[in-house]
């Protein structure tokens, strides 16, 4: 297969908070290769926001990072110096969030916003560009984003703009300095469901066209379904389930996953399947052993003593579970 | 025939004048909810969806049309109703973040409506923790805040609150849009219990379709305000007529083959929703819509009873029958 | 199996620990410990005056032209004023008549404050919002010491009647606060729920809209408490306030005013004392307002 482009393991995050601290990420391990599409998928709060911030360093001033190896090929970004982190941002990685309405400034014109990020992102690769060059560029980003009339959407302000063309005007800015791998935390999740439609669409045919890599999270399965390559599932902080998104869905192995997909309504009918019973453990106390032990229905006497790691349990398809060796 | 309805919503219009125009966020719609059933009410955001259920609570008074509640008008803001009917018509909000006081205990929160409506007098710790296991809460959450409290905990604390005056009609504004899959089905499946214990009518309205499928008797879809479409769930899947309904059907995600092959191929979905400011003229649908006739953009087709239930307001079907 | 519950106490109110998280999240910021020690720290001396001060009886008529003007020393260590008076004591009961000031101006100011503020934004867009808040308007339309100084002089110049100007003046800006408060919390889903519940008009404005105007409320009369000692003074300054020989900061502040430069110490500690109590306040008012920051995200 083509080469490792960000390796992360180990990865550690605790957040000091009232009472304690909270030890959200556990050991998450995960593997983006050059011109792959990843899915993280997990309800909210298990940590995938959280593990996408660790991965671009910026999570919020109360964390801790015990653990952490990230490699973005082959260098490790825990260690690199603000200089290398700004080139870093300004050229590789980007992200998307999930609220374009806050990842925009209100108070400054889209061209304002815009021609920054060109700007700098050009900068770094070492090209000066003129006023007119970066106009240029910038309508071009907002074309290659499917955005209509785009020296109109340049003079705008966001709130002028509709939810969908704000969630593109972000995928313009991110596809500015995203030259490797692009970050897309949930994009769709705030739109309607048409709109969202339209946009990971877009998405995707951006990154297959730009053969950049995409990390998309999201907590809704079927939107990873028809965009991945490869999903991972997360559960509480921890990576339970890693495999190649058709097999994740035909053959899934994690008590979780499996509770995760039946849990989702299905358009064919059918009534609504009983869901997962109790809820999230406490990230103060979490059970010693699999995170997911107090809720799964499947439990043994190892699970509650013993963290399981993740074990290959067909090609390309790793699970962490006693059920399947250990 | 107004028997078998316990609600019927005739003509229900509702204007918001705001300093730009007027926008008509309920345009002229009407459908029943039968005794015991599920009516859904999907749509999108601006669609004029949980208006509707807003103005069934009484939240807002209607710019003009009639709601009927078991042959009753009640079509007055929740000011003017009388507070018997009050105690039968209860709702359900999206978010139980906001939905529930963040300086009120789970006990004062469900204890509210027994006082108000007099259900029980003196200490109301046995009937709040009756309510609390109705829902599936342990007792213990009864001296706890909102906010140390779970989503999905929330939401249930949120729907003891509307079991508590013993209800017989419920509006379900988007209760688990706000909740992650695996406790929404557990959400779903509790109050679709308790509907058959106690007998109760819901309005669901949702943006999620296939939640809708899973849940509803009937369907009615709306796009500005309007009610473009409104069928039985099972016609409303295999045999969706509006190009709007097939739209939103193409546009679900789904997770299995099955699923796959139930969406409706030709349509793929473009164009954003317009302003409530300036809907178009004719059919609203017409600038987003892959079938579009000449007539669309100047006349507004008219509700069609096409198959016996089934309803459909767009002029493809208009033209065929002609 | 209630009657267990209750016996384990899992059924009681927890206010222990509610009161734990609060201090949690108000330590959190190392200067609103300090804004609470000075408060606390000016609000005993005040109450123990008596006891603390070197010279107690230097608080009322007394006079001691033999040691009038001295400079700090170990035995009057802010000096003396010009009838001989302990200036340390001075300050100190000086305190009293600040806080009370403060104390009294708040505790008529707020309640009706409050009140009408919650009327006027539950209501609002209806006649009985437009009458609150125009007269509101207009009581914050005059300037509080043009206010002040009109009412002292068709009246008498006395703390009493420097309270109650102050009072008048102050009210509405309660009003305003619980105002933008209430009108948009009414649109709040929890309060829409006691209203589709049929919860009275009381219910829902004190019992579900004012909890959540509390801690914006309980922030403002700590800054406020600031904001009155400092106009206090300045009407005493220009003696509208306390009379000769009421130990007040602001008298006091206006009396060595003369004496400057030279017989700087009358002047320069009570000021300093004005600086500190206004500043503990005001950092005191920041901790509250991080409490309640915190819980609203």
């Amino acid at each position: 297969m083509s080469s490792t482009l960000l390796n992360v393991e180990e990865l550690q995050v605790h957040f000091k908070v009232y009472g304690g601290i909270l030890k959200v990420l556990n050991d998450v391990a995960l593997t983006v290769n050059e011109k792959e599409k990843v899915g993280l998928i997990g309800e909210s709060g298990c940590g995938k926001t959280t593990t996408m911030k660790a991965i671009m360093r910026i999570l919020p001033w109360n964390a801790i990072v015990p653990k952490a190896k990230i490699y973005f090929k082959g260098k490790d970004i825990m260690k690199m110096s603000d200089s290398e982190l700004k080139r870093l941002r300004r050229r590789s990685i980007s992200m998307i969030f999930q609220d374009p309405t806050a990842a925009l400034n209100p108070v400054f014109k889209i061209r304002d916003q815009l021609f920054d990020i060109v700007k700098y992102a050009n900068l770094e690769m070492g090209k000066n560009l003129s006023k007119k060059e970066i106009e240029e560029e910038a309508i071009r980003l907002l074309r290659e984003a499917a955005l209509p009339e785009p020296e109109r959407i340049l003079d705008s302000y966001p709130f002028q703009l509709s939810g969908g063309m704000r969630q593109r005007v972000c995928i313009a800015m991110a596809l500015a300095s995203a030259h490797e791998l692009l970050i897309a935390d949930e994009p769709g999740t705030s739109l309607d469901v048409t709109i969202e439609d339209q946009i990971l669409r877009l998405l995707k045919q951006i990154v297959e066209e730009k053969r950049t890599s995409i990390i998309l999270i999201s907590h809704a399965l079927g939107a990873v379904k028809g965009f991945v390559d490869r999903v991972y599932v997360m559960y509480a902080g921890c990576i339970v389930e890693s495999a190649r998104t058709p097999d994740l869905f035909r053959e899934p192995l994690h008590p979780y996953t499996k509770g995760l997909l039946a849990a989702v309504p299905k358009l064919t009918g059918g009534g609504i399947p009983s869901g997962i019973k109790g809820r999230v453990p406490d990230y103060m106390n979490p059970p010693l052993g699999c995170r997911f032990v107090t809720r799964c229905e499947y439990a043994m006497p190892i699970c509650e003593k013993k963290q399981p790691r993740m074990i290959k349990a067909g090609n390309d398809h790793e699970v962490a579970c006693f059920l399947y060796g250990e | 025939m107004s028997s078998e309805n316990i609600l019927e919503v005739i003509n229900l219009k509702k204007y918001f004048k705001v300093s730009k125009g007027i926008i008509k966020a309920v345009d002229d719609i009407s459908f029943n909810v039968k005794y015991g059933e599920t009516f859904g009410l999907v749509g999108e955001s601006g669609s004029g969806k949980s208006t509707t259920g807003h103005i069934i609570v009484g939240l807002y008074a209607p710019t003009s049309g009639k709601i009927l509640f078991e042959g009753r008008d009640i079509s007055m803001g929740v000011e003017r109703r009388p507070l018997a009917l009050k105690k039968k018509i209860q709702m359900v909000f999206q978010d139980p973040a906001t939905s529930l006081n963040p300086k009120r205990t789970v006990r004062q929160i469900i204890e509210l409506p027994l006082k108000v409506h007099g259900i029980c007098h003196g200490d109301t710790t046995q009937k709040v923790a009756e309510l609390l296991q109705m829902v599936e809460l342990p007792v213990e959450y009864m001296e706890r805040y909102p906010t140390e409290l779970g989503g999905g905990e929330k939401q249930m604390v949120a729907i003891a609150r509307a079991l508590a005056v013993n209800p017989s009609f419920i509006v379900l504004d988007e209760p688990t849009s706000a909740l992650d899959v695996s406790i929404q089905a557990k959400i779903i499946n509790m109050l679709m219990r308790v509907q058959k214990e106690f007998n109760l009518s819901y309005l669901f309205i949702t943006h999620n379709l296939s939640l809708m499928r899973n849940v509803a008797s009937r369907v009615a879809i709306m796009y500005l305000g309007k009610i473009v479409e409104l069928a039985s769930t099972e016609e409303f899947f295999y045999n969706p007529l509006h190009p709007y309904t097939k739209m939103l059907l193409s546009s679900i995600p789904v997770i299995t083959d099955e699923e796959e092959a139930m969406k409706p191929k030709k349509i793929i979905s473009t164009g954003e929703i317009p302003g409530a400011l300036n809907v178009p003229p004719g059919c609203s649908f017409h600038p987003r819509c892959p079938e579009r006739l000449e007539v669309c953009d100047k006349i507004e087709p008219c509700m069609l009873e096409i198959a016996p239930g089934h309803f459909v307001k767009c002029h493809l079907y208009n033209s065929a029958r002609a | 199996m209630l009657e267990k519950l209750k016996d384990l106490g899992i059924l009681s109110p927890r206010k222990a620990e509610d009161y734990k998280k609060a201090w949690y999240k108000f330590s959190r910021n190392p200067l609103s410990v300090a804004g609470l020690v000075i408060v606390i720290v000016v609000v005993a001396l005040a109450i123990l005056a008596p006891y603390v001060t070197p010279y107690p009886h230097h608080a009322e008529y007394y006079v001691d032209f033999a040691n009038a003007n001295q400079p700090p020393s170990l035995a009057h260590p802010f000096g003396t004023d010009q009838f001989g008076r302990d200036v340390l004591t001075r300050i100190i009961f000086g305190f009293r008549y600040s806080l009370m000031m403060a104390a009294t101006v708040l505790a008529i100011v707020t309640p009706p404050g409050v009140i009408l503020g919650l009327i006027a934004g539950y209501y609002r867009d209806r006649w009985i919002d437009t009458v609150i808040m125009r007269i509101a308007d207009i009581f914050v339309a005059v300037p509080p010491l043009v206010l002040a100084l009109s009412i002292c002089a068709v009246l008498e110049p006395n703390i009493f009647n420097a309270m109650m100007a102050v009072s008048l003046m102050w009210w509405p800006w309660y009003t305003r606060l619980v105002y933008s408060m209430a009108s948009s919390l009414r649109m709040e889903p929890f309060v829409q729920a006691a209203e589709i519940i049929g919860a009275s008009k009381i219910h829902i404005m004190f019992k579900e809209i004012l909890p959540n105007c509390l801690g914006a409320i309980l922030t403002k009369v700590t800054l406020d408490a600031a904001w009155v000692i400092i106009l206090g003074s300045a009407l005493s300054f220009v003696g509208l306030g306390a009379q000769p020989p009421t130990p007040d900061l602001g008298t006091m502040l206006s009396d060595g005013a003369k004496y400057m430069p030279t017989i700087w110490w009358i002047t320069v500690f009570p000021a300093i004392a004005i600086a500190v109590i206004v500043l503990g306040f005001n950092l005191l008012g920041d901790g509250i307002r991080d409490i309640y920051a915190a819980e609203a995200r």
